[in-house]
């Protein structure tokens, strides 16, 4: 009975957030489409013909897995923080408090919502990246798999922490700004972090999305500058610390009971 | 079997301010009840706490005989909740926002969709399912709040200013509505500005001011013992000149040449007024109450709550 109600409301919360971002798929899946396509004609054909080989791959192909990978982080964050902020804004968060919906279901469902968007938005970007890359081949589909499944759930519940926190539309796109960005371009995405001299190499080693790069990149073209089940445990660690700040949260009502 | 109990209830914000302060009220099965008091009193908050919107400070509360602590996924399941501002999704249809309120109380899709056509065919919405809700009306906008919080069939309904910004005609069809699912058995609690609102739809009463019920009866009790009513009465002379009568025993205030406003003491009745005005060849064109009869109750409950608090600070 009670798995059932619980099961019934957690597709309700789903096909409301797959609704929301497919009513305004304009702003929601068209922009990744544009945005990788120019870093893929820029980077990878225009600059990417004078690097040369990556890692032992060609550079467009070496970029299109952290490329993917940025778009799945981007879209499962911001889709999360803009829709549950959107709710706490609207007050129509409200229509879930007052239901016997569990917090967990909650969680979930936002999440759910976060990983329809990015696998999406996924699908898009692989397909435009067909157009560059002759060759796009899969040598482990389960890490692929996992590593965006686990990424995404990671981000839709950072998204959904900093909408928890915002109290201005402002609050939810300064993460973004300063934090998410800055660590993207960082881990990986356009360079292999061996690269990097000595201690920088280091510091970079401390940026978590570094790992989900190099896994997602493994997943892709079997390469990778850290090792898989550190890169593996460190998402799951990021994973598990995330969803008990955002279900405390959201149980003692931060920003959303009084 | 109480459809609410509150035992004790006391809330404090941050910042200090403490907006109950141990509050008692019950509330029966297939009651129509109204809750009363100024802006400010403690009305939402109670409301709030109920609907589990609000953390209490202390307290008990339950509902059909469910403990908001200890028993709170069965008392959310009792409770339907009509807010007082719009707290829908402005993008979604009216059918998405009744279907998905549904969804969060666990009732299948299938069967959220057979319900909304009938709660939504109710409340005059139908034709209006498929628009985005904020293209509707103030009024269509409340009727949905109301379609929202019956569709996971609860036994008690709770509607807080359900009529405000609402025109006269259609207020008075939310009304029979109202009465109508009242009858059918789901106890309705209501607070309410327009005080004509609770005398003509509710049975019990509680007024709350300052966070302290203040008054907690029945309607009948509480009209009886009213002991002044105001009245106006449109007066006709002899030709166009103006009326301007006498009235021994009786307090009146001329409002202009064809108008008076008399303050009438239930043990004076009204016969010893018109029988004056007969004498003096003046005819009662028509009359009617200066203020709802509820109206002056609540302005002197209230008056009185607070010069008492007064006198006791002096």
């Amino acid at each position: 009975m009670a798995s059932s109600f619980n099961l019934v409301a957690l597709k309700t919360i789903w096909i409301k957030e797959c609704t929301r971002f497919l009513r305004i798929w304009v702003q929601t899946l068209v922009p990744p489409a544009i945005t990788m396509t120019l870093y893929f004609i820029i980077f990878g054909s225009i600059v990417g013909e004078r690097i040369g080989d990556m890692s032992g791959r060609p550079y467009m192909e070496f970029i299109v897995p952290g490329l993917i990978m940025m778009s799945i982080i981007t879209n499962s964050y911001s889709n999360v923080a803009s829709s549950f902020f959107s709710a706490k804004f609207q007050r129509n968060i409200e229509e879930m408090l007052v239901a016997p919906v569990s917090t967990s279901v909650i969680i979930a469902g936002y999440v759910g919502g976060g990983l329809a968007r990015a696998l999406i938005v996924a699908v898009i970007v692989t397909v435009v990246s067909f157009y560059f890359v002759d060759n796009v081949s899969i040598n482990h589909l389960g890490i692929l798999v996992l590593t965006v499944i686990l990424t995404s759930t990671l981000f839709s519940l950072a998204g959904l922490i900093n909408a928890v926190y915002a109290k201005t539309f402002d609050d939810i796109s300064i993460v973004p700004t300063f934090v998410l960005t800055p660590l993207t371009y960082l881990g990986g995405v356009f360079f292999s972090v061996t690269l990097l001299p000595g201690v920088w190499e280091t510091i970079a080693r401390f940026n978590p999305i570094l790992y989900m790069v190099n896994a997602f990149r493994y997943g892709f073209l079997g390469v990778s500058d850290v090792n898989i089940s550190a890169a593996l445990a460190v998402i799951v660690v990021f994973n598990v610390a995330f969803f008990i700040t955002a279900y405390t949260l959201l149980q003692r009502g931060v920003g959303i009971r009084s | 079997m109480k459809a609410l109990s509150i035992q004790n209830l006391r809330k404090t914000y941050k910042g200090g301010f403490e907006a109950l302060k141990g509050i008692h009220l019950e509330v029966e099965e297939g009651d129509f009840f109204a809750l009363l008091g100024p802006n400010g009193a403690g009305k939402s908050t109670t409301i709030g706490i109920i609907s589990s919107l609000v953390n209490k400070t202390s307290g008990s509360v339950s509902v059909f005989g469910y403990d908001l602590d200890t028993q709170l996924v069965d008392l959310k399941r009792q409770i339907g909740l009509v807010p007082q501002e719009f707290n829908f999704n402005q993008f979604e249809t009216v059918r998405q926002i009744v279907v998905n309120q549904a969804g969060y109380y666990g009732v299948p899709r299938h069967v959220a969709h057979e319900r909304a056509e009938h709660y939504l065919k109710q409340l005059g919405l139908w034709d209006k399912r498929n628009n985005a809700a904020r293209m509707l009306s103030g009024g269509m906008k409340r009727r949905l709040m109301i379609a929202r919080a019956l569709l996971h069939e609860p036994k008690l309904l709770i509607l807080d200013e359900p009529t405000a910004g609402v025109d006269i005609e259609l207020r008075r069809s939310m009304w029979d509505y109202l009465e109508e699912i009242n009858k059918q058995g789901i106890t309705i609690i209501l607070t309410t500005h327009y005080l004509e609102e609770a005398e003509s739809l509710c049975r019990n009463i509680a007024i709350i001011d300052h966070g302290e019920i203040v008054e907690n009866t029945s309607i009948k009790r509480l009209l009886a013992t009213l002991n002044r009513e105001t009245f106006i009465l449109d007066l006709s002379g002899e030709g166009e000149q103006a009326v301007k009568p006498e009235l021994e025993g009786f307090t009146m205030r001329q409002i202009d040449d064809h108008t008076i406003e008399v303050d009438v003491v239930k043990s004076q009745g009204l016969n010893k007024v018109f029988d004056q005005l007969s004498a003096q060849q003046i005819k009662v064109l028509s009359m009617r109450n200066k203020a709802n009869r509820l109206e002056e109750l609540f302005v002197d409950l209230v008056e009185r709550g607070r010069s008492n608090k007064s006198a006791a600070g002096a």
